[in-house]
């Protein structure tokens, strides 16, 4: 397998004579994602040999890689340089491409206070169906110029378009961690963590399952110490297995049967559906096991100001605002009007 | 220039006579925005007092034909909401309430008018605020600041506005009222926010604005350091950030900057210097002292001749002092300046500082530079008098070419200000044409009449062309019969 290849112009190709024949592309990478939502349909358009960091400036805290390149490359030469993907997206099997990352949109357990995928996108290069080669954004932090195509292609499941290469922005890793957990019951820890929020603690992620919250704290030394000192606890040992294990679902929780990831207001209480659930984000995102249809999963999610997806297996569309889908549907016209990418994954644009 | 008849009774018939103005003098304020060298009388400035009136008035547009132009509070630099001479002009100042701060949830929700400052007094007395703080955040509004996904002094570590709206209502032109986003950290389908923020008004009327606030930190500090070249101060900046540090603003002044400054509100800023750097830290008190001692540590070993560190916060205000009126300041000592807000990859700003004096020198037009060094997006204030013949015109094809610079080197021509109008030909520079061609296809999913305010933000192709700064695309160039502006 190549780890620095430049497959842009076979990609472009590939496009162009899908588009002449009206034949449906299905986008892969690593394939570590397939199972989210429905199959796409067509033929595959693998961009896993379309990899490599092109560019990597560690004091401009900028890095520009293309899309096929391995998130375990990525993480490998950032930690190198004591920096991180900020947004830290899924390993699923221990795979995942930047480009699959982008594309689904996923963060890992430091999201509310570190930012999503989309909050570090900087600028892409994308083929649109009409096998175009386009280039949005930059290298740069701060930048205007033109709609912001980048971050829209952040969980836009690969629907308007192939991405060749993305710049993100990276950060510093924190100079210490540490993470306490408290043996505490869901309501109590779900009251605690919400006051916490609300106070300037350099707190990165929370978890509560079972009777168990924990809590990372991110920074310098002495200030993550003083902060542990604050919010009491105990110290956890195994941190860093834990809150990869969260992000890459390789925690017990997420081990068979049926799944839903919600997302609410973070101090929204819970909605009264039958199961077990596993908090993150300080409450905002809420893994929860049961047997209850989807439906009405969903419906409890709503009264409440959030909403529900199947997290796996997960065949099921995400559910979409019919308000905004007359835009959706025109928007996926503007970049792909004959339907060639990943059809099928995001809505059923023959069905509209 | 002849104009609907039927147009204006049905404004009178859903506002009340005070919120039409048709009066050419009273429409005289509404000419210009924060860019005052582009002016345009408007046909008509419409004022609502609700949010059913904007409804009503977009209906009133999409019904005749007739161009659209929102305004917030009128402070963008752009000339993003220069009017249509022959359109309605939308001001949305006086749907400023605050609809809820919701501690709880770190949220607020407010409508377009309220003023980006208003949202942070509002949440304090819950110890949060809101973080993005462009320099004009006592009169902007926040429907202003999402339509220029406005920036600030403390983007490095809190991001622009896009980073830190969490939901709008919007308002299409074909009368949807779209949700996107609201108190939740995701939604299912595309990131509309995304595209919504930084969309300058071309998209849709902005009704309400969901915003993530954040804990007041417990402690700030500034450090301050002075440098004797440009360089050496550049390179201080590399050394803080690979050291691991994400300070909570970092910004460098040259010393044209510093003198007008120094001049004008006597901070105590060292004159002598070729540039100084300003270091905000925040966080918990540990925290601060730690990155304190750190960031002193870096800058005394990238060779600055002189550090100073706030003892408290009256003494913090005072050293900001200085860069907060730094463009006032630069505006006492000559006629008019012209500010530009390229951005560029950081390790290019010496090269880039010195290209700058080389065009100062060749347009015989002096320049001060301020520049949000943490984030790469630089303020060169190209001085001039607009009375001497010939001088806006120079400073304006002097600003060209510093733009076409930051592109040239990896950067863009905008950071946080907007295209407006401004930079339309800048942009020809920066896009190729099938770019430019996808941006308008955009446009077009939520607008495809082309009402909402017109001739902004993106080039037309035969624009392009005419001015010979487009990359054209293989010989060909789509779209040469539309109408330029």
């Amino acid at each position: 397998m190549p780890r620095d290849r430049d497959d842009s112009q076979r990609l472009i190709e590939a496009v162009a004579s899908a588009v002449g024949a009206e034949r449906a592309l299905w986008i892969c990478g690593r394939g570590s994602k397939t199972f989210l939502g429905p199959a796409a349909v067509g033929d595959m358009l693998n961009v896993s040999d379309h990899c490599g960091i092109i560019d990597y400036h560690p004091d401009e805290l900028v890095l520009t890689a293309r899309s096929g390149t391995p998130l375990t490359d990525l993480r490998r030469t950032l930690a190198a340089h004591q920096q991180m993907m900020a947004f830290d997206p899924p390993m699923f099997a221990g795979e995942g491409s930047l480009g699959g990352a982008v594309a689904t949109g996923l963060s890992g357990p430091g999201r509310p206070w570190y930012g999503a995928v989309r909050d570090a996108v900087l600028g892409v290069t994308l083929i649109n169906g009409r096998a175009q080669p386009l280039k949005f954004g930059g290298q740069v932090m701060k930048n205007v110029a033109g709609y912001d195509v980048s971050r829209l292609m952040a969980g836009a499941f690969g629907t308007l378009g192939a991405l060749l290469d993305v710049s993100i922005k990276v950060m510093p890793r924190p100079l210490f961690e540490a993470t306490r957990v408290f043996a505490i019951d869901r309501d109590t820890a779900h009251t605690m963590v919400v006051a916490w929020a609300r106070s300037p603690l350099p707190m990165t992620a929370t978890c509560h399952f079972g009777d168990a919250l924990h809590v990372r704290l991110s920074g310098t030394e002495k200030g993550v110490r003083a902060a542990a000192a604050q919010i009491g606890g105990d110290e956890f040992p195994h941190a860093a297995e834990f809150w990869d294990s969260l992000r890459d679902q390789t925690h017990p929780f997420f081990g068979g049967g049926r799944c839903y990831r919600t997302v609410l207001p973070p101090a929204a209480a819970y909605p009264a559906c039958e199961g077990e659930w596993l908090t993150e984000w300080g409450g905002a995102q809420r893994w929860l096991r049961s047997s209850t249809p989807r439906g009405e999963v969903d419906a409890a999610l709503r009264r409440l100001g959030g909403h529900a997806t199947e997290s796996r297996p997960s065949a099921e569309r995400q559910p979409l605002d019919k308000g905004v889908l007359k835009y959706y549907l025109r928007l996926k016209d503007a970049f792909d009007p004959k339907a060639i990418f990943n059809r099928g994954r995001l809505f059923d644009e023959i069905g509209q | 220039m002849s104009h609907d008849p039927a147009v204006l009774p049905r404004l009178r018939s859903i506002l009340p006579p005070h919120c039409i103005i048709t009066d050419p003098q009273a429409k005289k304020p509404f000419e210009t925005d924060g860019l005052t060298a582009v002016k345009q009388i408007p046909w008509l400035v419409v004022l609502p007092e609700s949010i059913e009136q904007v409804r009503a008035v977009v209906r009133v547009c999409r019904e005749h034909r007739v161009a659209l132009v929102a305004r917030g509070a009128g402070t963008g630099l752009s000339g993003g909401a220069r009017p249509a001479a022959d359109g309605i002009l939308l001001g949305l100042s006086k749907l400023s309430r605050i609809l809820e701060i919701d501690p709880d949830n770190r949220i607020a929700r407010v409508e377009p008018g309220v003023r980006n400052l208003a949202i942070s007094e509002a949440a304090a007395p819950y110890g949060l605020y809101y973080a993005p703080d462009p320099s004009s955040q006592i009169a902007c509004s926040i429907g202003g600041n999402v339509a220029e996904n406005s920036g600030g002094v403390h983007c490095l570590k809190y991001g622009l506005t896009v980073h830190n709206v969490l939901g709008l209502k919007v308002l299409t032109i074909e009368g949807d009222e779209l949700t996107l986003g609201g108190a939740t950290l995701d939604t299912p389908g595309y990131d509309l926010l995304a595209v919504f923020n930084g969309s300058e008004g071309m998209l849709g009327i902005v009704t309400e604005v969901t915003v993530r606030l954040l804990p007041i930190p417990a402690v700030k500090r500034l450090v301050l350091a002075a440098f004797a070249t440009l360089q050496t101060a550049a390179d201080a900046v590399g050394k803080i950030i690979a050291g691991g540090i994400v300070p909570a603003g970092l910004e460098m002044m040259d010393a044209r900057a510093i003198a007008a400054a120094e001049a004008f509100v006597g901070a105590g800023y060292p004159t002598d210097a070729a540039a100084i750097l300003l270091c905000e830290l925040d966080g918990t008190h540990d925290e601060v002292e730690e990155q304190c001692a750190q960031v002193v540590r870096v800058m005394r070993t990238a060779h600055a001749t002189e550090l100073r560190t706030s003892r408290d916060d009256a003494d913090r205000e005072r050293m900001w002092l200085g860069r907060k009126a730094a463009f006032p300041a630069v505006g006492r000592i000559a006629p008019d300046y012209y500010c530009m807000d390229g951005t560029i990859p950081r390790a290019r700003l010496g090269e880039v500082l010195r290209a700058i004096a080389q065009l100062s020198v060749e347009f015989e037009l002096a320049v001060a530079n301020v520049f949000h060094a943490g984030d790469g997006n630089l303020h060169p204030l190209i001085l001039y008098d607009a009375n001497a013949p010939g001088q806006l015109d120079r400073a304006e094809q002097m600003g060209g070419r510093i733009l076409a610079l930051c592109v040239r080197v990896g950067g863009t021509v905008t950071g946080e200000h907007g295209v407006g109008v401004e930079k339309l030909d800048a942009m020809c520079g920066q896009f190729a044409a099938p770019e430019l061609e996808q941006f308008h296809r955009l446009k077009a999913a939520f607008d495809p009449a082309g009402l909402m305010n017109p001739g902004k933000a993106v080039p037309t192709l035969a624009r392009c062309a005419e001015i010979g700064g487009m990359h054209v695309h293989r010989g060909k160039i789509a779209f040469a019969d539309i109408e330029r502006f």
